[in-house]
């Protein structure tokens, strides 16, 4: 049997050793703890002894080479291949030790801890709890502690006055809806609660991205006053644009052309006419005042929306890049995001966002503003509807929704509306033909 | 004090037979294998630790030699691997303690070299150096105190250890009161890096029992015989009544002081080189050889039956378990208590 | 030594609780002694073993050197050896030698020799502050040594407890820290029941029941506060007031209890507020009883500096009074 031997951690700190001599060839037989070699590192030379008796079998580094601690250094096969019995241990005198105690909460205990809940603010654990096992709204208690304080005692008294009928809800105040009465019942009655079993169904755990998602868009909505606006593109004549170039596009580059880059061109053009709505509204902080930041850069986020979660990868200096370039940028992000391949850098720097919502047959949506930014712009679903022209003539067109939300601190009606105005402008005298 | 040669070149022997000289001569032999297998286990990566005691050997199955097993207590400290291998601890204990398996005495909870045996009298002790010294004095109190005669208290130390203040206060207590207790000094220069002179005014500790009001000498610690002389006399003292002895063996600590120490930061090869001509294993060897004691085929004999039960008790120690997890909760009191009562 | 009240009780204060004590156990078991700085020919320096030398002699009330460390280590020695020791330290201000004796060796015996030996013995020694005492002679030292795994301590107030809380200690097959708050030992009296008896460790008592506030301590500051309960009583203020009894272990079910029908915890206890006692009541309470809390935890505790002074003033300061506990009492009552 070959045993292998590595090369052994010779004092607390050490990480690497060196061979300085081997004591055997190969082939030279060796004892059970005869030295083999001497190893040398930074606090001591010492001999290593063998763990077995046999013979050298290789010798795997050389003389004066340094490897880690736990390299292999050498490999011996072991002779005499059955072992002498291992003598019976003497039995050593030992009292037996007392008795173990069970290990309950020998570690850190964990508790039982009632379930949290949600409450007033303020409003104690005690308070808290007999609040929601009695059925008592605390907003409407009057305390009678410190300051005001409703206090546990406060909250059993209320529990102990019978409620006749549900309370009228239409003269309360506007507040969230308080929990329905609960049926009457004789002081001293067991009360069975509507609340106490949880709504049947499936936890479902957070991935990080959803967490992340999650935190954005709350702190989002929560931070910019969203706006909201819509107008309707027809986008018949670059529509068809697009039809006559779908297919050498495909063939010369590998990726499909969509209306997006036709789109996110009209956009950039439109920014370049209303740069307020490429800003971010920067708020005070210990070294300034609160601003609106516009930015240089025109870098127009996509947002893609995946099985599981949504990203928005940039496609930078887009007010740089023709059709063409703007197609094959998206193409590449797209490709990136569906392999799962995004990296920090290309989700980082937007300054706009377009969310080509149509494919899903959205026809207006109300999206939340990826923050930092002052505005997102949607394209809906292209439909073909019959409208009425300027000389009242009727015609089917290709028509398509464009949904704007807006940072209403950075940008008022004037800009948005101008902006959308501009964009439907730019995209109704976009094509039938023209260069990608 | 006693020496080992007269002048007219036979051994004087303190009344020990030939077979107790070979008996303190393979203590010595088996003393500096075990300490050897502990430091070839640290460097084959098996355990992570070992401390030597090379240089003590003569004095240490010298002493054990002096002590009366079943009737004496024995509190060493970690470098007395010697002295508790001769009280009759066994290999196989010891490669217990080394190993940390489960049916170490400790059940695996202390560092190597921390000996503890009920049986043979062995006081359990920690790391800090003069903490086991009151425990001593009050085993010996304990045996005064019941009228137990012939029974006495063998502590130990190296010379680092007298600096401490509790190496004072027992030196003190069992002057005052008498006591079994003989204070066996293991001399050894170094108190890991701190020489001698940096470590007291006085370097002949023998010197300070006058200051207690006990009697004290010193004798020299690489020689077997002189050393089981002076502790036997210590001891009887002790046994019969007559109060404690301070005693000093001087040896020289030839390792470092662990496998954590690196001795060349502070002191030369050439100094340990030159003071390992004092080596007393071959020295003793050579006495026995010279008296007739032993023959040469008797020694090479002698040393390949320790390395088998050196071996042996190695690997009977290894195949035990460790202690499991659940061990750690074990014993902090008689019975389960926890802080919080319910 | 006192007037008997009832066939079965004798009055007696808590130094007279503590000697009687002894004086059985020396009387029943062979194995105890007592060994201290002056606890032999001067009978301790509170008279607890007076003229217990003459009965049972020098070799077993040994007045030692002065030397806390082996006073302690010395004690540890006897009692892996057999012997059942009663060690004294004069004043807890004193303990600080034998730290590691205590903490690194007594707590450690049986642990770190997997059972072969054992450490049955007692740490005797007064503590707190009130008597002048300043620096070194007032200090309250629970705090230091309850954390420890491996020892028991216990700091009972009244009488009755100081003896059946000594009994269990040196019956105890482990190392027990007896603390003796010294204010009390003349000032409190109580009925002691005659005979032997034990209270187990571990155990709270609750000293007064009410239903608006519990309030948890130990030592003298028990009494005051149980005085300043009584006086909210009469305001018609229902205060629950616990002694503890023993600190480690500590009686966790009767706090729990408490706290549930009370819903509100102060903790009152002379030592330094940092880090004491009432820290890890806090806690345990906080983990295991939070949703029953309708007040914050409070701790009325000694202040964190690093004794009571001489002077009066300095030492009045450091000293909570019974009014002050009320003053606390009544705010949390009325949270």
């Amino acid at each position: 049997m070959a045993t292998t031997i590595t090369m052994p951690q010779l004092g607390e700190t050490v990480t690497e050793g060196t061979v300085a001599q081997w004591l055997k060839s190969i082939g030279d037989s060796v004892d059970k703890y005869e030295d083999f070699v001497e190893v040398s590192t930074d606090k001591v030379n010492a001999g290593v002894p063998s763990p077995v008796t046999g013979t050298i079998r290789e010798l795997l580094v050389k003389e004066g080479e340094t490897v880690a601690t736990g390299t292999p250094i050498a490999v011996i096969d072991e002779v005499g291949a059955v072992r002498a019995e291992v003598p019976q241990a003497p039995a050593v005198a030992h009292a037996e030790p007392a008795l173990p105690p069970s290990p309950n909460g020998a570690k850190s205990g964990t508790t039982e801890t009632a379930e949290a809940e949600a409450a007033a603010r303020g409003a104690s654990p005690a308070v808290r709890r007999l609040a929601r096992e009695h059925h008592v709204d605390i907003r409407t208690i009057k305390g009678s502690g410190a300051n005001g304080r409703v206090t546990a005692e406060d909250i059993l008294a209320a529990s102990r006055t019978v409620v006749a009928s549900p309370p009228a809800t239409a003269s309360a105040p506007p507040l969230a809806p308080a929990p329905t009465a609960p049926p009457p019942v004789a002081p001293g009655a067991a009360r069975t609660s509507t609340y106490a079993q949880p709504m049947p169904g499936t936890l479902v755990p957070l991935t990080q991205a959803r967490r992340i998602i999650a935190e954005r868009m709350v702190e989002s909505r929560h931070t910019a006053p969203h706006a909201w606006s819509m107008v309707e593109i027809d986008v018949t004549d670059v529509w068809s644009w697009r039809a006559r170039e779908k297919e050498r596009f495909e063939r010369e580059t590998g990726y499909k052309l969509t209306l997006l880059p036709f789109f996110v061109r009209a956009v950039v053009q439109a920014l370049a006419t209303f740069p307020l709505m490429n800003a971010r509204f920067a708020p005070a902080s210990s070294s300034s005042q609160a601003a609106i930041y516009v930015n240089d850069e025109v870098n127009v986020g996509i947002a893609i929306g995946l099985p599981t979660n949504l990203v928005v990868p940039v496609i930078k200096h887009a007010d740089k890049l023709s059709i063409k370039g703007l197609a094959i940028a998206a193409g590449e992000l797209i490709e990136k995001a569906r392999k799962g391949k995004l990296n920090v850098d290309d989700l980082a720097g937007g300054t706009f966002t377009v969310n080509n919502n149509g494919a899903n047959g959205s026809w207006a949506s109300a999206p939340i503003i990826n923050g930092g930014q002052a505005g997102i712009v949607t394209m809906e679903a292209v439909v073909k509807q019959l409208v009425v022209r300027d000389d009242d003539t009727i015609a089917i067109r290709q028509m398509m929704n464009s949904c704007l939300s807006l940072d209403h601190r950075v940008v008022d009606g004037y800009v948005a509306s101008g902006f959308l105005a501009d964009l439907k402008r730019r995209l109704q005298t976009m094509g039938p033909q023209g260069e990608l | 004090m006693a020496s080992t040669h007269t002048e007219t070149g036979t051994l004087e022997r303190h009344g020990l037979s030939d077979d107790q000289l070979r008996a303190i001569f393979r203590n010595m032999l088996l003393q500096r294998q075990l300490d050897n297998r502990g430091f070839q286990l640290n460097r084959q990566g098996k355990v992570p630790f070992a401390l030597g005691s090379e240089g003590h050997e003569a004095l240490q199955a010298g002493a054990a030699m002096a002590f009366n097993r079943g009737r004496d207590i024995l509190a060493p400290y970690y470098r007395d691997l010697g002295l508790c291998l001769g009280i009759g601890l066994t290999a196989y204990e010891i490669m217990l303690s080394i190993f940390a398996r489960s049916p170490d005495h400790n059940g695996g909870r202390q560092f190597p070299n921390h000996y503890s045996s009920k049986a043979a009298g062995l006081m359990s002790f920690s790391s800090i150096l003069a903490a086991h010294l009151p425990h001593a004095v009050g085993a010996a109190y304990a045996i005064k105190y019941r009228g137990e005669a012939g029974r006495a208290v063998l502590a130990t130390c190296g010379d680092g250890t007298t600096s401490e203040g509790e190496w004072h206060e027992s030196m003190n207590f069992v002057a005052v009161h008498k006591l079994p207790y003989v204070m066996l000094v293991e001399n050894n220069e170094w108190a890991i890096s701190t020489p001698l002179d940096k470590q007291m005014g006085q370097p002949e500790i023998w010197k300070r029992a006058e200051g207690y009001g006990m009697p004290g000498y010193r004798f020299n610690g690489f020689d077997p015989i002189a050393t089981y002389a002076a502790v036997k006399e210590a001891m009887d003292r002790a046994r019969r009544g007559g109060g404690p002895t301070l005693i000093e063996g001087t040896c020289y600590r030839y390792l470092a002081h662990s496998t954590d120490d690196n001795d060349m930061t502070y002191r030369t090869r050439e100094v340990v080189t030159e003071r390992r001509k004092q080596d007393p294993v071959p020295a003793f060897e050579a006495v026995l050889v010279e008296h007739g004691v032993l023959s040469p085929e008797d020694v090479a004999a002698m040393r390949k039956a320790i390395l088998q039960e050196t071996n042996e008790a190695t690997d009977a120690a290894e195949a035990q378990p460790y202690p499991q997890a659940s061990d750690l909760y074990t014993n902090v009191h008689e019975g389960a208590w926890q802080p919080w009562q319910s | 030594m006192a007037v008997v009240s009832s066939a079965n009780s004798t009055v007696m204060n808590n130094v007279e609780a503590v000697r009687a004590t002894l004086y059985e156990a020396l009387k029943n078991d062979e194995r105890t002694l007592i060994l201290g700085e002056d606890v032999g020919a001067r009978g301790n320096v509170f008279l607890i073993t007076k003229d217990f030398i003459g009965e049972f002699g020098e070799g077993r009330i040994i007045d030692t050197p002065i030397a806390e460390a082996s006073i302690v280590g010395i004690a540890v020695g006897m009692a892996m050896e057999g012997l059942r020791p009663i060690a004294e330290i004069q004043f807890a201000d004193f303990i600080y030698p034998s730290f590691n004796q205590i903490v690194g060796e007594a707590a450690k015996i049986r642990y770190r020799s997997n059972g072969e030996y054992t450490c049955p013995m007692v740490i005797r020694t007064p503590y707190g502050g009130g008597v002048r005492g300043a620096l070194s002679h007032s200090v309250s030292i629970e705090a230091l040594f309850y954390h420890v795994p491996g020892l028991k301590i216990v700091a009972p107030a009244f009488p009755a407890d100081v003896k059946g809380l000594l009994n269990t200690a040196i019956d105890d097959p482990d190392p027990v820290l007896f603390l003796e708050h010294k204010k009390t030992y003349r000032l409190i009296k109580g009925d002691v029941p005659n005979g032997h008896y034990t209270i187990p460790l571990g155990k709270a008592n609750v000293l007064k029941e009410g239903t608006q506030l519990t309030v948890v301590s130990y030592g003298l500051y028990v009494h005051w506060a149980l005085e300043a309960a009584r006086q909210l009583e009469q305001d018609g203020l229902s205060v629950e007031v616990i002694d503890l009894r023993s600190i480690r272990p500590m009686d966790k079910t009767t706090i729990l209890d408490s706290v549930g029908k009370t819903r509100k915890l102060l903790i009152i206890h002379e030592d330094n507020k940092f880090g004491g006692i009432g820290a890890e009541i806090s806690a345990m309470v906080a983990e295991e009883a939070l949703f029953h809390l309708d007040a914050p935890v409070r701790r009325l505790c000694g202040p964190d500096v690093p004794a009571m002074g001489y002077a009066l003033p300095l030492e009045e300061e450091f000293m909570s009074s019974p009014a002050e506990m009320a003053d606390t009492m009544r705010e949390m009552v009325k949270f």
